[in-house]
Formats: C-alpha cells, sequence, structure tokens
C-alpha cells in the first residue's frame, strides 16, 4: 500500500463493525475503496495492515492502516470535521464513549452470545441481553431525543447500530425474542428512525443472506463449545 | 479550579484508579479523593453515580460524574489541555487508542488468570500475558514512551497494571524482566516520573492482596 491520499476501507459483507465504518465515510460524504475480505481466508494484506487481530475492518488513509470500529469512528471524527459525530463538548464526549462501549459491550454482544448459546447459558444470556436493552432504553427515554446525540445521527447512533438491521436475524436464528416493542417503545422509535436515514439504509445486507450465514456460524460456534466440553 | 471541584471515588490497589490519579497528577489538577469500601460497601455516592457497573474510579466534575478509567483519561486530556496526553496527530492518536483499548481488552484479565488458575490453564495463562508484552514491546519499538520522547497517553494507561506483576511473578513462578526485557525498561522509566512514583501502590502491598483475594476465591 504504497500509494498516499485515498481512503480505502477493508470489510466483510456481513460485519457490523465494517457497516458502522461505511456509516461514518458516508453520513461525511467521504469517498472511499471498499475491499472485501474473505476472514475465512484472510489475504496477506489484511495480516499486513492488522498484524495484532488480523481483522477487518481496517481504514487505510494516506497509506497508514487504522483498525478497531470505534477508533476508526474517532479518527474519521477528527480527520473529517464536517457532519460531526461526536459532541464538542468534553463531558457529552465522555458520555459518548460510555454509551458507545455500552452498546458494543453490553447490547451487540449479549444479543450474539444469546444467539449462539444453548440452555442455561442461553437463558443467562438473554437475560443479560434485556438488561442491557433496559439501561439503553432508560438512557433512550432520557435524552428524549431522535437520536442519542439529538437531531442528528451521531457516534453512539452508529455504534449501536448494528441491532437496527442484525437483531432480528439473531434472534431468528438463536430462537430467542429480546425486543419486545411494547417493552421498548423508545429503542424500537430509534430504530425506525436510523433505518429510515437512506444512507443508513442503502447497501445493507440481505436478510436471507445474513440469515444463512448467522445459521452456520451459530452452529459452528455450537459445535465448538460441545467439542471442548467432551474433550 | 478549587479542590471541590473534583473528586475521585477511589479504591487503593486498583491499577484503573491509579490512571486517573496519574493523568490528573501530571496535568497539576487539584482534586479530591474518596476511598471506596469495595467489600464492605459500596458508598451511596458510587452507585449513585456509576449505576450500571457500579466501579471505581468514578470522577466527578463539578458534580458531573463519569466513569471508566480510559474514558474519564480522555476526559481529563481534553478538558486541561497543557499538557497533552495525546499525540497531536489524528493518526497517532488513533495508534494510542488502539494500543490503549489492546490494553484494556487484555492485560488485566490475563494477569487474573494467572493468579486465579493452577497447572495447565496457569501455563497457558503466562504464555497469553508474556505474548501480550511482546506486542506492547512492539508498540513501543525504539521509544522511550508509546508516544515518543514524551509520558502520555498509553503510558498513563499500562503503567498501573505493573504494580500487579510482582504477584503474576510470585504465582505463576516467572519473571518479566527476564522475558520481555524492553518491556521491564520502559516499566522502570515510568517509575522514574514523580506522578508514577507518588500514586502507584508497593508491589508488595499488591501481593499481599492479590493472596488475600486467592484465599477468598478458594485458591489453595
Amino acid at each position: 500500500m504504497e500509494e498516499t491520499g485515498g481512503v480505502k476501507l477493508l470489510g466483510f459483507w456481513v460485519s457490523p463493525f465494517a457497516q458502522r465504518v461505511k456509516w461514518a465515510l458516508k453520513l461525511k460524504g467521504v469517498q472511499y475503496e471498499y475491499i472485501e475480505e474473505d476472514i475465512y481466508n484472510k489475504s496477506p494484506l489484511l495480516s499486513k495492515l492488522n498484524p495484532v487481530y488480523g481483522m477487518v475492518p481496517v481504514l487505510v488513509h494516506n497509506g497508514k492502516p487504522i483498525s478497531e470500529s470505534i477508533i476508526i469512528l474517532e479518527y474519521i471524527d477528527e480527520v473529517w470535521k464536517q457532519a460531526p459525530l461526536l459532541p464538542q463538548d468534553p463531558y457529552e464526549r465522555a458520555q459518548a464513549r460510555f454509551w458507545a462501549k455500552f452498546a458494543e459491550e453490553k447490547v451487540r454482544q449479549s444479543v450474539w452470545e444469546a444467539m449462539c448459546s444453548s440452555g442455561e447459558e442461553k437463558q443467562k444470556a438473554v437475560k443479560s441481553a434485556v438488561e442491557a436493552f433496559e439501561e439503553f432504553e432508560k438512557e433512550l427515554k432520557r435524552r428524549g431525543t431522535k437520536f442519542f446525540g439529538g437531531e442528528t445521527i451521531g457516534f453512539v447512533d452508529i455504534v449501536a447500530g448494528c441491532i437496527s438491521y442484525q437483531l432480528a436475524v439473531h434472534e431468528e436464528v438463536g430462537s430467542i425474542k429480546i425486543l419486545d416493542s411494547s417493552r421498548f417503545p423508545a429503542i424500537s422509535e430509534w430504530i425506525k428512525n436510523f433505518l429510515n436515514h437512506p444512507l443508513i439504509n442503502e447497501g445493507l445486507p440481505q436478510k436471507d443472506q445474513m440469515f444463512a450465514y448467522f445459521s452456520k456460524r451459530s452452529k459452528e460456534i455450537a459445535s465448538r463449545k460441545m467439542s471442548h466440553k467432551t474433550a | 479550579m478549587a479542590k471541590e471541584d473534583v473528586l475521585l471515588l477511589d479504591f487503593w490497589v486498583s491499577p484503573f484508579c491509579s490512571r486517573v490519579k496519574i493523568a490528573l497528577a501530571e496535568k497539576g489538577v487539584a482534586y479530591q479523593q474518596r476511598g471506596e469500601d469495595i467489600f464492605g460497601g459500596k458508598s451511596e455516592l458510587l452507585l449513585k453515580s456509576n449505576p450500571i457497573y457500579q466501579k471505581v474510579p468514578v470522577l466527578l466534575h463539578d458534580g458531573k460524574p463519569m466513569c471508566e478509567s480510559t474514558n474519564i483519561v480522555h476526559y481529563i486530556d481534553e478538558t486541561w489541555p497543557s499538557p497533552p496526553l495525546l499525540p497531536a496527530s489524528a493518526y497517532d492518536r488513533a495508534r494510542a487508542r488502539f494500543w490503549a483499548d489492546f490494553i484494556d481488552k487484555k492485560l488485566f484479565d490475563a494477569g487474573g488468570n494467572i493468579w486465579k488458575t493452577k497447572g495447565e490453564d496457569q501455563a497457558a495463562a503466562k504464555k497469553e500475558l508474556i505474548q501480550i508484552l511482546k506486542y506492547l514491546e512492539g508498540g513501543l519499538g525504539d521509544k522511550d514512551y508509546f508516544g515518543g520522547d514524551s509520558f502520555g497517553f498509553v503510558d498513563i494507561i499500562a503503567i498501573p497494571l505493573t504494580t500487579w506483576f510482582f504477584a503474576y511473578e510470585k504465582f505463576g513462578n516467572f519473571n518479566v524482566e527476564e522475558e520481555c526485557p524492553k518491556f521491564a525498561a520502559w516499566t522502570k522509566r515510568c517509575l522514574g516520573r514523580e506522578s508514577v512514583a507518588k500514586t502507584l501502590p508497593d508491589p508488595q502491598q499488591v501481593l499481599e492482596f492479590v493472596s488475600m483475594m486467592r484465599k477468598m476465591h478458594g485458591i489453595e
């Protein structure tokens, strides 16, 4: 990657992490070249650009790689000042970073675990997911704005946004129910508003393709867990 | 800035609290500190300020609470800009955040797996910790500090965790300096800084704390 200038994004079609970066670039009107990686057959390029984790997404700007989606979002926000994602005030920024981490570690992660597990482990994971959703619902209600950041889409919305288009698929694959719209009216409304944005909705992976992919992944993870148990 | 404006809810052995104390010291910010009784009963202020995680550190600035140590160090750097902890360029800042995130995801848990386990599990945990330190040595390169010539963000995130290494070495029966001499040299360099030396607890006291935790967890 010797050339300077230009923005490249290495991603994987169904990766919610890569999707976050796409959203940020699109909202800021930044032109970029998208490179699809087969994460099950990683290219030497990916290993070179992300030697520690070997994972997507990787943003390459002026030949220099940045990895970890939330860190990439902060980078994008600092380099391209239009359509700011993080607030200006340091206290509000601290709150945004807190809720972004919560959205990633508690909301998204718990849904994934609930989808991939079974039995008692699944029950525990579903309970954790519901608790996380309750906190998120409370905070959305407290803010009382269309999006987490205010009237426009911001940092936390982008990090949490993967649930808008993947949660329903995870629920179906995992035979779980987390988002009850009567129990989580603010989150349900937020999802509607989020997906209503043309740049957000554009180019999202197809539901049936996601269902097939996550079904396969879920089975793989389950069988790996079983072989660990019996080993 | 009056002393009462900045309050830290603290626990003496927590490396996460130490990060905040070092950052405040580097910036010359006066603050009040309140020790929490983590085992005996957390204060109402802590439970109210951090209802989701109920953990220290919590920094209250003009009564407004913030949680998560890396988040707090970010806040300190943005609120009191001089001297800067994060580097100037967006790319270097992304690198610093990357290493801070890597340390947060991996280091403390790997160390915990050493003192919490025995036998094969412990051997695997030791191997993991060494690998993590080798990655950090790669990030450090030939520089004095992670950010270059000056002590900064990543150094603050990493250095308090090293006070627990004496305990890991004792229970895991290995030596960090032998395995990762560059990392050990960086540790000594940071410990020479006043903000670090005055803040960090004595590793011997940390060892006693970890020994107590082992007994509490029923590990022989």
